[in-house]
């Protein structure tokens, strides 16, 4: 499972210092999902691009991923129209489809890619461990920065586990039905990976008493501030401030 | 000292285990005969239901009087991923000096020195959970031998290495340590480390 092929890369984004990297795209996230109206979402969403190609980040990836979310959002675009009361645009027996509930979720759509977008091309670039780091360094409580972490560290683990056990299911020529021994045969393989995954936990744990754990994680490298950290942040915030502006005076 | 799971599967039945500074052992035995439980509880992540543990001269109980031995201990697990846990190399094996209270400088220079030692250089900065099996290993090694300790405790370190690997550790082995515990069913690795092998079977321990 490769959960960071976004990470690869040496662009601009790729260097920079991914605490600067956090600051930054909090605000421009909850400046976007705030918006109202079109012209703030198709700036941000434009915006995004822009930041996006300079990534240099495989196109065929981004849209893989942006299907994935789309497909949540199309199930909007098949209730929020009827939802809204305005102009009619059609009918549908005593369902009202109006032009107010097109334009919002059309909104809706553009400021969801403008946000995904955005944060692939900004914290998709870091490596999960750098995220963590910064997090560590940005005063996050330590407790949530670590679930985050050896969640990210040990879903590789836990996945290869379960390939392996699907595996000496497919050459016990399993096969999945719509029968009771299928259903039998999931539970079994999901009970299995808890108590592995149990049992792990206490392994990594002793591991972790052995060499003298006693509660805090110490950290050995930092991060430095680079003019282009200092650059991007500054140039993030105009453009934050920016679009808060115009979308607030439509 | 005696022992057995909470499950009532009993392991060791007033078993008698000693071993001096100097000792490279080597223990066999079939599977399912407490090796790594043994080692588990000289490292006190096990407790004994009757019997004594003494270790450096003193007799250890409590968590608390384990400290100590896991400071001059070092236990390799079988399994690298338990052991490895931190993003990148050097901050794995900068882990237990940190603990111990080494300032980051200090650190660095353990990291580096431990990495030359191991033929590890430029892997500092590496994804632990991107290495090959035979490179965990190493770099599970690596965080034990940081700590400096006394002792070594080796479970199943040679299992799944290639011969470059388990020469390289070897290697190491002869040269840098002088007191260890190593469990293996490879005979021939053993022939090259121990000199003294014990068999553990039936709850009991017996020279070879």
């Amino acid at each position: 499972m490769h959960l960071e092929e976004f990470a690869e890369g040496n662009s601009f984004f790729h260097r920079l210092d991914p605490r600067v990297k956090f600051i930054t795209i909090i605000p421009y996230i909850f400046v976007i999902a705030f918006m109202k109206g079109l012209n703030g979402p198709v700036l941000s969403l434009i915006i995004s691009l822009v930041m996006i190609a300079f990534t240099g980040i495989s196109i065929k990836k981004l849209l893989s991923r942006l299907v994935v979310v789309n497909a949540f959002v199309l199930l909007l675009w098949i209730f929020l129209p009827f939802s809204y009361s305005g102009t009619e645009v059609f009918q549908i027996g005593h369902l009202k489809a109006t032009r107010e509930g097109f334009l919002q979720v059309l909104s809706i759509t553009l400021k969801t890619n403008a946000i995904v977008i955005a944060t692939i091309a900004i914290l998709g670039t870091s490596e999960v461990f750098s995220l963590a780091h910064a997090l560590v360094h940005l005063k996050v409580p330590d407790k949530l920065v670590y679930l985050f972490f050896f969640f990210y560290r040990y879903i590789s683990v836990l996945h290869e586990e379960y390939i392996r056990l699907k595996r000496t299911m497919t050459i016990r020529a399993f096969k999945a039905r719509t029968s009771i021994h299928t259903y039998k045969t999931y539970a079994y393989l999901i009970g299995m990976l808890i108590v592995r995954s149990y049992d792990r936990s206490q392994r990594i744990y002793k591991a972790m008493l052995c060499r003298g754990f006693k509660g805090k994680f110490p950290i050995i490298s930092h991060f430095h501030l680079t003019i282009a950290d200092l650059c991007f942040g500054f140039l993030m915030t105009l453009i934050t401030v920016l679009i808060a502006i115009i979308s607030k005076n439509g | 000292m005696s022992f057995g799971y909470a499950n009532g599967r009993k392991i060791f039945n007033n078993l008698n285990f000693s071993m001096e500074k100097g000792d490279r052992i080597g223990l066999i035995g079939p599977n399912g005969a407490g090796k790594t439980t043994l080692l588990h509880l000289i490292m006190g992540l096990l407790k004994p239901d009757s019997g004594e543990i003494e270790i450096f001269g003193k007799v250890r109980k409590e968590d608390r009087d384990f400290t100590e031995v896991r400071q001059r201990i070092g236990l390799l697990f079988q399994d690298s991923d338990d052991q490895l846990f931190c993003p990148t190399v050097e901050e794995d094996i900068a882990f237990g000096p940190l603990n111990l209270g080494k300032t980051h400088e200090d650190a660095r220079i353990i990291v580096r020195e431990t990495c030359e030692k191991l033929g590890l250089n430029g892997y500092e900065k590496k994804i632990t959970n991107r290495l090959s099996e035979g490179e965990k290993r190493l770099v599970a090694l690596a965080t034990v031998v940081a700590m400096h300790p006394e002792c070594y405790l080796l479970d199943e370190p040679a299992t799944g290495l290639d011969e470059k690997t388990t020469q390289r550790l070897l290697n190491y082995l002869r040269e840098n340590t002088h007191t260890y515990i190593i469990i293996t069913h490879d005979l021939g690795f053993l022939k090259n480390v121990a000199e003294k092998m014990y068999v553990l079977s039936d709850s009991f321990i017996k020279e070879l």
